[in-house]
């Protein structure tokens, strides 16, 4: 059902580097899962709406007014890399 | 039997201080975690710490709360201000929030003292607990088996006197089966009565967290605790939370039990059912009507289930990009190799199969084949649960269709553990509250639990048949004999 080029498209998408084993593992399992999902098919479901949330809350809002909060540092400070106050992260362009 | 109850009476009687009561579940803890391996952190300083602040409160007169002082356990993907959350997995490892989700807050309001944090499966994903990238817990009634998963840190900690209750999660069985496989107490409540501010998210429409105990009494309590509105969390539910423990009342006459046809069927061990069947006769003897329901879509909450849980935790784990927080690999080239390289190191193979899983099923083409239909099933199922309520109080049914399996039994073959999930699944689809509590033992002495499910936000009635079985059977009363 799922090959391998199909596999290595999703972990693409998924920002999930696989080794050869895991690409050949997850052919396997995923389209072994996939088949088993099959099976809904069997179910007429053309005038079913879909469920999104199983309890219905209306939507919920609150006033759009800014709180400072009060432990900035405490965010900032579990980065794995900053700078001041920002989120350090490695070069996004390479050059070449 | 230990019981909340019965410490609450010691502590105001001063019989016992709260440190000793927390010193006992350290030491016990210390006595067994070589064996069980429940928790990944035990914070005894802070434990003894909050102890001491409840013996001040007593000792200055005030009056305590029912939780003040009891030893509580934590499932390790609740945030905690100060205290490592890992959530089994490589990627917080170090990870110590910056804040404290609402029901623990609400604990140490209540004077509950935490002493630590139980083990699970990787990000809640798995039946067995053995997808912790930190340690493999043991279920306390036989070791080499499995506690359930995935909360099976929190259950096996309750079960082996680790702590009197604790907190775990629940997105499709994650608390009732490891209650069920380690012969005590678990809820989950109804979808919003309690909330997830904090909850490490996972599927977030259908994740949900609720308490273990020994009794239905101590879950009853702890449920009233920690329910409750929250403006943090958009999706609780703003309603009145009434006083659990007044439906415990051991008395069923006129209560309309349905028992799900469709759970019965292929795959279910037969001492498993036959304790079922039998705690079925007993409610019968206790009063209640007793009627078959057909919940014919039921089945198919398995695939259903596995399309909508993975596709949305593919959306909520892609936050572990090893920017904010959490591990980050080293000499990366640029950002997307430094994202693709922290997830592979990251995050474990269970994980990375949802997260694969959900991508695929989200993904341009497949979207109206895979989620649409998938939700569509979800209204189905729903359908089924609501026309059974209108016949009955209260639904019946095996909690899980084997006892705990042995360790390494299921972990070659991912679909085989995801089909331990069959008969809570449906539960989360819908919603509904449902509870598993102990009702027998099979041959080789391993526990069977008996599933109650309740209407939306009908956690009195699970509470109130729970509670009459259990006052007419003793399985609880019994322990396993960890030395």
């Amino acid at each position: 059902m799922l090959d391998r080029d199909q596999v290595r498209k999703v972990a693409y998408l998924a920002r999930l580097e696989l080794t050869p084993e895991e690409e050949e593992t997850f052919t396997t399992q995923l389209s072994n899962i996939l088949d088993y999902f099959q099976q809904l098919s069997e179910l007429d479901t053309s005038t079913v709406q879909p469920t999104t949330r199983a309890i219905d809350v209306s939507n919920v809002t609150r006033a759009d007014t800014l709180q400072p909060y009060p432990n900035r540092d405490a965010i900032l400070e579990c980065a794995p890399d900053r700078e001041g106050d920002f989120f350090k992260v490695p070069k996004i362009i390479n050059p070449e | 039997m230990v019981s909340i109850r019965k410490l609450h009476q010691q502590l105001i009687q001063k019989e016992r201080s709260a440190v000793e009561i927390a010193q006992e579940a350290l030491d016990t803890i210390q006595k067994l975690e070589p064996k069980l391996h429940s928790f990944i952190t035990v914070t005894a300083e802070r434990a003894l710490e909050q102890a001491k602040q409840v013996d001040t409160r007593i000792a200055a007169g005030e009056e305590i709360g029912l939780l003040a002082g009891i030893p509580v356990g934590v499932k390790d993907n609740l945030c905690t201000q100060g205290i490592r959350t890992t959530c089994a997995s490589h990627i917080l490892e170090n990870f110590i929030p910056p804040y404290e989700s609402t029901v623990t807050q609400k604990l140490a309001d209540a004077g509950a003292v935490i002493v630590g944090k139980t083990n699970l499966d990787e990000f809640a994903m798995g039946g067995s607990t053995e997808t912790s990238a930190i340690q493999q817990t043991a279920n306390p009634w036989n070791l080499k088996r499995v506690p359930g998963g995935s909360s099976g840190g929190s259950a096996a900690a309750v079960a082996g006197g680790e702590c009197v209750v604790s907190l775990g999660s629940d997105t499709g069985g994650s608390i009732r089966q490891p209650a069920s496989f380690c012969g005590i107490v678990g809820m989950k409540p109804t979808y919003g009565l309690v909330s997830r501010y904090g909850l490490v998210a996972f599927a977030s429409s259908l994740d949900q967290i609720g308490p273990f105990a020994r009794t239905v009494e101590d879950v009853a309590i702890l449920l009233g605790e920690i329910a409750g509105h929250d403006p943090k969390d958009s999706t609780s539910l703003n309603v009145e939370i009434p006083d659990y423990t007044r439906y415990l009342v051991p008395d069923l006459k006129g209560k309309k039990v349905g028992v799900i046809q469709e759970t019965f069927g292929e795959g279910l061990d037969p001492e498993v059912e036959k304790a079922v069947r039998v705690a079925i006769a007993q409610l019968k003897d206790l009063g209640a009507e007793i009627q078959e329901i057909s919940c014919p879509r039921f089945r198919y909450g398995i695939a259903a289930y596995y399309i909508i849980a993975p596709s949305e935790a593919s959306a909520n784990l892609a936050r572990y990009d090893g920017v904010k927080y959490g591990m980050r690999i080293e000499d990366a080239d640029n950002l997307i190799d430094m994202y693709t390289r922290t997830r592979a190191q990251g995050f474990g193979p269970e994980v990375k199969r949802r997260i694969m899983i959900g991508t695929y099923a989200l993904s341009a083409g497949y979207y109206d084949a895979y989620y649409l239909k998938a939700q569509k099933v979800r209204t189905l199922i729903k359908q089924d649960f609501e026309k059974a309520f209108e016949k009955v109080d209260v639904l019946v049914c095996p909690t899980a269709p084997t006892t705990a399996f042995k360790a390494g039994d299921k972990s070659a073959d991912p679909l085989s553990m995801y089909l331990v999930d069959l008969m809570t699944i449906p539960v989360n689809l819908a919603g509904l509250p449902g509870m598993s509590l102990p009702c027998g033992f099979d041959s080789s002495g391993m526990p069977v639990g008996l599933q109650i499910i309740g209407n939306v936000l009908r956690e009195d009635q699970v509470f109130q048949v729970g509670y009459a079985y259990e006052q007419a059977t003793d399985w609880h009363r019994r322990s396993p004999k960890l030395k």
